[in-house]
């Protein structure tokens, strides 16, 4: 490759704006339906109904919003740390808009109650086939730049994103496997407990590979890179990396303990979620120790700001979801309110932190700018962020351990205490602060799109020029 | 009964969860011995691999509180492998399932309350219903079983019959209301639209002429739907005088009490499309104890009683 040979920015580009759009999409929609519990008038139509919009909600933030983040990211990485332009730039162009249509599609179909009621696989079988094309599509021209890379070891933020694109293509197709009926309704290939097995297989995997997996390849790129500063342990990467992607694979029973599934299944999920506390938290010490040397950058840099922060709601919700899955703990917080609050604690702190440091980060550099238009409002944006999900994390902590008290609380005649409805009652206030927490989360997406439409309008389009491999030694 | 097909898988799945546990181990210490080439002296170096300009790696040692508390989870791993089931057909040390433990709490449950139901059941329901800690007891069964139908007030809602105003489908009995609970009811009204829809009008037409709520009626109508409901088979159910038939659970039609509504739209559906209505039994769910205790707090309803806001 001569040096007159760019990067392909174009499908970065596309993709990083997206998230942003995406974002705002699906954070709206968390709020709408956050405000329906406090509010259950708000419920005025069965297409914008709790139940309707809710699957919208987790589909739009896990895999539009989430999706293009790593989208955008993984293709921008894979070319910078091979020193070469994307394999298949054509097939990277039916990536995005193949993609975007997924996307429309679900939020036509889920609204209108079209649903194959798997959670976070909910999209009918037609557009189970689509995201199929598009994720082979992807693997082809990720896995094409890696082959044709001119630097002869592999970037460590690579495996991630690696395993992440090769295990999505085995969760989907196994979990996704269903009889169609007619267009746009599907029976299960799977039946009773098994179907929740793989059900739960899936969705713990969704979780472990997309956005644990996916986003610590976004991590161990745009931390050491704003850090300035080298990966802390190459052997704690290897070590952490294996250990994760193995293990994950084995926690997903603790989703269904105390069901129909046998108790040695439930006993195997449970202690190979208790192993995975280690594998976890490589991540976050492999990303936070980078930063020694440079913690006086925190000071003022919000795009660090952002991803240090990340690393600690990451380390936290990878701290108490082992916890979480002892059966003991389980037993209290199942069914509560716990767990939406440990799902966004990994969903807003981690996932969305990190997606946010690093699209701050591409955005000025695929349009030729030094920096956002307003450092200030990057920096405003992270403490309206963080006031947000510490309000919705903490409210919704408090709430779970409160219902699953009250449900198992009996009188002196073994009568419950609590009827369901007053543990909903008293949930309201919780709910409320909750809201209030999104909707700031929200607020701070707004401000990143004013910030990014300032940072882009009226700039041209710049294409990086393919870098020189150097200082390898053989 | 056996959650495998045959022996080979409670074999495979034994030796896979075994290797992966003891795996995860081993490769840790492995890879730990690697560190000592590694890391040099004082001066930390960098791997030596450059990418995108900047991007190099150090290759510092495991932190050694990290590598504990991975081994500490293998550890435990096993250990507890060994001592609850998990391990294919073993059963674990501790011999505990979870259906085991469902059942001794439900035992333990049964030795420690069944007494104080029992104190109840012996009772005459009228009594039950006097006494003031069983009514309490009563209450607070009806919120968790019952609240959900009959609503928390157990004024109950649109095909949930309100429980509070001594009017009743199937008889308001102590006795009565014991059946309903223990044995459920299924309220059936037939559909009337081969009778036509002019008929059909003149009997809801004739349905409100009944109401004590002086609602409007076309009374031509009223006078024609009372001469079907006689020949048509209306009076079968209801009653010639349409009072109704607590025998059927056919409702009075000449009180004020609507279960699905008394605007003649409603009226038209019910006689046209009929009605199909039920309360399930709750004998098996319940036991007979409990119902005896909530059948006193509904019938004290009935007689004045007062139910939570």
């Amino acid at each position: 490759m001569d040096n007159q040979a760019t990067y392909n920015y174009k499908v970065v580009r596309q993709f990083a704006v997206m998230t942003v759009v995406w974002g705002i999409v699906g954070m709206l929609v968390g709020v709408i339906i956050a405000a329906q519990l406090v509010w259950p008038d708000l419920n005025v139509h069965e297409w914008l109904s709790y139940g309707r919009l809710r699957p919208l909600h987790t589909n739009a933030v896990i895999f539009a919003f989430g999706g293009c983040a790593l989208f955008a990211t993984s293709y921008y990485v894979v070319q910078r740390t091979s020193h070469t332009p994307l394999f298949a730039p054509g097939l990277a162009a039916f990536t995005f808009w193949g993609w975007q249509l997924v996307i429309v599609l679900a939020a036509v179909t889920l609204p209108l109650g079209i649903t194959s009621s798997k959670e976070y696989a909910e999209l009918e079988w037609p557009i189970d086939i689509l995201i199929t094309l598009v994720w082979v599509s992807y693997a082809v021209v990720f896995f094409g730049t890696i082959v044709k890379r001119k630097v002869p070891h592999i970037y460590v933020a690579n495996w991630f994103y690696g395993g992440y694109i090769l295990t999505v293509a085995l969760l989907h197709l196994v979990n996704s496997c269903a009889i169609p009926v007619t267009l746009t309704k599907s029976y299960s290939c799977y039946a009773g407990v098994q179907d929740a097995m793989v059900q739960w297989w899936y969705g713990h995997n969704a979780v472990g590979f997309i956005l644990t997996a996916g986003f610590l390849g976004m991590m161990y790129y745009f931390v050491p890179k704003q850090a300035g500063r080298p990966v802390y342990s190459y052997r704690l990467s290897v070590v952490h990396f294996w250990a994760l992607i193995f293990t994950y694979m084995w926690a997903g029973p603790h989703h269904l303990h105390y069901t129909a599934l046998p108790d040695w299944t439930q006993s195997v999920g449970m202690v190979f979620s208790l192993i995975l506390l280690a594998p976890s938290w490589g991540g976050m010490i492999n990303g936070i120790m980078t930063m020694s040397g440079a913690w006086h950058k925190l000071r003022d840099d919000p795009i660090l700001k952002f991803l240090i922060t990340s690393l600690s709601f990451y380390g936290m919700s990878t701290f108490e979801g082992p916890m979480m899955s002892i059966k003991t703990v389980n037993a209290l917080s199942h069914y509560t309110d716990w767990t939406i609050g440990h799902v966004h604690s990994g969903a807003l702190g981690w996932v969305a932190f990190i997606s946010i440091g690093s699209i701050y980060y591409l955005i000025p550099r695929l349009f030729g700018r030094e920096q956002m238009h307003s450092v200030k409002l990057m920096t405003v944006h992270f403490w309206v962020a963080t006031i947000g999900v510490v309000l919705y994390i903490s409210s919704m902590w408090i709430a779970g351990v409160m219902q699953g008290l009250m449900w198992r609380a009996t009188n002196p005649d073994g009568t419950l205490t609590y009827a369901f409805v007053e543990s909903v009652k008293s949930t309201y206030p919780f709910w409320t602060i909750r809201f209030l927490g999104g909707l700031m989360f929200l607020v701070g997406m707004l401000l990143m799109a004013w910030n990014v439409w300032k940072t882009v309008a009226g700039q041209k389009p710049y294409d990086a020029p393919v870098l020189a491999p150097a200082g390898q030694h053989a | 009964m056996s959650d495998f097909v045959n022996g080979f898988w409670s074999v495979y799945v034994t030796l896979i969860t075994l290797v992966s546990v003891v795996g995860c181990g081993v490769f840790l210490w492995v890879q730990s011995k690697a560190k000592a080439t590694a890391a040099s002296a004082d001066q930390v170096k960098t791997m030596g691999h450059v990418w995108d300009g900047d991007l190099e790696e150090y290759n510092n040692p495991l932190p050694r509180w990290w590598s504990w508390l991975f081994y500490i989870t293998v550890v435990f791993a096993l250990s507890y492998l060994a001592a609850y089931p998990g391990l294919g057909t073993y059963k674990g040390a501790f011999g505990w399932t979870s259906k085991g433990e469902y059942e001794d709490e439900m035992q333990q449950a049964e030795a420690k309350y069944a007494p104080i139901f029992a104190k109840f059941a012996q009772q005459d329901i009228k009594a039950v219903a006097a006494d003031p800690e069983a009514r309490k007891m009563g209450e607070r069964l009806f919120l968790t079983y019952c609240a959900q139908c009959h609503g928390s007030d157990a004024r109950g809602g649109k095909g949930f019959p309100n429980l509070t105003d001594n009017d009743w489908l199937y008889g308001g009995e102590p006795e009565q209301i014991k059946q309903s609970i223990m044995e459920g009811r299924q309220g059936v009204m037939p559909p009337h639209a081969h009778l036509g829809a002019e008929t059909v009008k003149d009997l809801a037409n004739y349905v409100r002429s009944l109401s004590p709520d002086k609602l409007a009626y076309d009374s031509a109508r009223a006078t024609r739907g009372k001469e079907a409901f006689n020949t048509v088979g209306c009076a079968g159910c209801h009653g010639p005088d349409a009072k109704g038939m607590t025998a059927v659970g056919a409702p009075n039609l000449t009180d004020s009490i609507w279960l699905y509504g008394s605007p003649e739209s409603v009226l038209i559906e019910t006689i046209g499309k009929g009605r199909s209505n039920k309360m399930p039994a709750h004998k098996d769910f319940l036991g007979e104890a409990k119902i005896h205790l909530l059948a006193a707090y509904v019938y004290g309803l009935s007689q004045g009683g007062t139910a939570q806001k």
